[in-house]
């Protein structure tokens, strides 16, 4: 899609104006994505700011225990008596840095593996290629599970096993791309000038190859905050005493016939996230023109 | 599947915790656990252990629990089997029913405020964990309105309504998610079916609206259709695992936790290696199904 300015130097010139303004004609007009955007930022500044906002400790337990919303605990208390908004707000931080962080990882290994697999071919191409097959053979979730049970728990952990569950997806993405970037004529150009292929694979191949990874990455972002809750919940999460969403909703769980609030609202909480992240992704689809087939 | 059990028998060897010490708790004299690590067989070299443990594989021998009662695996996986089988089997089946007609309705009323009813709907069904979805049809049909059982299993044997009573909250905690999937993605292949030109002479016949849809429109739209599905299937086991344990169905999902819980090896290995299977057999289903949709496509 980018690959026809670049025959053409002063189309490549223009491109970046041209591109912010397609992204700010479809996020001016795309309701969805404006609702992802203020969402999702009042969420990150929530978890900024949960130190200041959070108007209990979240870990504080008190005798007030399992008393519904009322005004001095907005969300409610647990079982334990502690504060169901405080704990929320605090577990912003966890979900949004896990889901970040995990797609930093995976985004980086998984489209490096795809960018030497599609460049260079030969066995390379075929070693990491046996490798990812043979990953694709499990669903992303059960590799988190099982890497989580093999090296244990704990918040890096469960980021190194998520990111590695995604790793597969970039790098297939990342490969076909440069496999199509591979044949255009302005590589063969670049080769001919004698540029090493670190400086072709980053300068040349890797700017046209980013729309469908970034397109990607944000959906793999909300897949890797429901990957974290469902680790959580089955407590196979960061740990037992940091009140993550996945893990307040496993605790409220035996509770809920009575304290339906335990259960409705991390669960809420990891809707509207997960839904904010979808929203744009589906925004960015759009202005990045990325068919929905190639991710 | 040679590869895929290779990695994970040596994969599950790097687990940091001492099983043996578990079994024994504080009890254990260091003589008990040298009997009890020979009876094992983790005595031997890990390419002796791993080549019992193969051998016994293609035997259909899981090998035997490490935990509590010490049963074959392929009995305890066996046990599970057919919950998370019906539980797999009628998600697919309510998420086929939503997304079909959603996805059909959505493509033909492109634009209307059906299709961003509908759309608006796959993306809060995308969005959801399945197990909050779990929670909140426990609160509400089974805690609260009683008409459905809360948690459990009870097998076809004992008749349909037992049968279906237990897994109707599960399965649509599972397939909402798998539904949106697909109805998206029915909803874009139809979309360009419908440009096609054979669409155009099919309507010039005088076809009605009906026939055009189901005979013309549908089938070609579903290849790319089964191609999400064969994909959207991790979705479909990753949900039975995790709904498993909030309805307490001891199907594979249920096995697999409580496995790694009791770091019990055989069991968690076994449990993986099913879900693989039947998450690549389905795969394999899903393309020769591409033969069946398609005529053009032929294995020979």
């Amino acid at each position: 899609m980018m690959s026809d300015t670049a025959f053409n130097p002063a189309a490549e010139a223009e491109a970046p104006p041209k591109r912010r303004s397609r992204f700010r004609a479809v996020f001016s007009k795309d309701r969805k994505a404006q609702f992802g955007l203020v969402v999702l930022g009042l969420f990150i500044l929530g978890a900024f700011l949960a130190p200041f906002l959070a108007p209990y400790d979240p870990n504080e337990m008190t005798l007030n225990m399992m008393s519904g919303p009322s005004g001095d605990n907005v969300l409610g208390t647990d079982d334990l008596g502690r504060d169901l908004f405080s704990r929320i707000l605090w577990g912003t931080q966890i979900s949004l840095f896990v889901g970040v962080a995990t797609v930093a990882l995976a985004l980086f290994f998984g489209v490096l593996l795809g960018v030497l697999a599609g460049y260079y071919g030969g066995w390379i191409d075929m070693v990491i290629m046996r490798y990812i097959d043979l990953q694709w053979a499990f669903p992303n979730f059960i590799i988190a599970v099982y890497l989580v049970a093999v090296f244990g728990t704990g918040l890096l952990n469960v980021i190194v096993a998520i990111a590695l569950a995604f790793l597969d997806d970039f790098a297939r993405i990342a490969r076909s791309m440069v496999l199509t970037l591979k044949q255009e004529q302005y590589i063969d150009a670049a080769k001919v000038q004698g540029f090493s292929d670190f400086r072709i694979m980053m300068r040349h191949i890797l700017p046209n190859a980013m729309a469908p990874i970034i397109v990607q990455a944000t959906v793999s972002v909300s897949y890797a905050i429901l990957g974290e809750a469902s680790l959580s919940f089955l407590g196979l999460g960061v740990s037992s005493d940091t009140p993550t969403w996945g893990l307040i909703l496993s605790d409220g769980r035996s509770f809920i016939s009575r304290a339906w609030w335990l259960g409705v609202f991390p669960g809420l909480a990891i809707m509207l996230v997960v839904l904010s992240i979808n929203f744009i992704g589906d925004a960015l689809r759009d202005a990045l023109d990325v068919r929905e087939s190639d991710v | 599947m040679v590869a895929v059990s290779t990695l994970v028998f040596f994969m599950i060897r790097l687990v940091p915790g001492d099983p043996i010490a578990a079994m024994l708790a504080d009890s254990g004299s260091p003589e008990a656990r040298e009997a009890l690590i020979r009876r094992l067989g983790l005595d031997q070299p890990l390419i002796i252990q791993f080549f019992k443990w193969f051998g016994g594989l293609l035997q259909g021998d899981f090998g035997t629990s490490i935990y509590g009662s010490n049963q074959p695996v392929s009995d305890i996986l066996m046990n599970a089997l057919p919950k998370t089988l019906s539980l797999a089997f009628l998600s697919f089946i309510i998420a086929i029913v939503i997304a079909v007609p959603a996805g059909i309705i959505s493509a033909t009323h492109k634009n209307t405020a059906a299709d961003t009813g509908f759309s608006l709907l796959a993306f809060i069904g995308l969005s959801m964990p399945d197990f909050w979805l779990a929670i909140m049809l426990i609160i509400v049909f089974a805690a609260n309105l009683q008409w459905l059982p809360a948690i459990g299993y009870e097998p076809l044997s004992a008749g349909f309504w037992p049968w279906f009573s237990h897994l109707i909250l599960p399965s649509i905690a599972i397939g909402t998610g798998f539904s949106a999937i697909i109805a998206r993605m029915i909803r874009s292949s139809m979309l360009e079916v419908l440009q096609a030109d054979y669409m155009r002479t099919a309507a010039s016949k005088g076809l009605s609206d009906r026939v055009l849809m189901l005979r013309h429109a549908l089938p070609n739209a579903m290849i790319p259709v089964l191609t999400v599905i064969g994909i959207a299937f991790a979705l479909l086991i990753s949900g039975a695992v995790v709904v498993e344990n909030v309805f307490s169905i001891k199907g594979l999902g249920r096995v697999l936790i409580q496995g790694i819980q009791n770091r019990d090896y055989p069991v968690v290995q076994g449990a993986v290696l099913l879900v693989s299977a039947f998450f690549v057999l389905s795969n394999l289903v899903v393309d020769l199904l591409y033969a069946v949709v398609d005529p053009r496509i032929r294995y020979s």
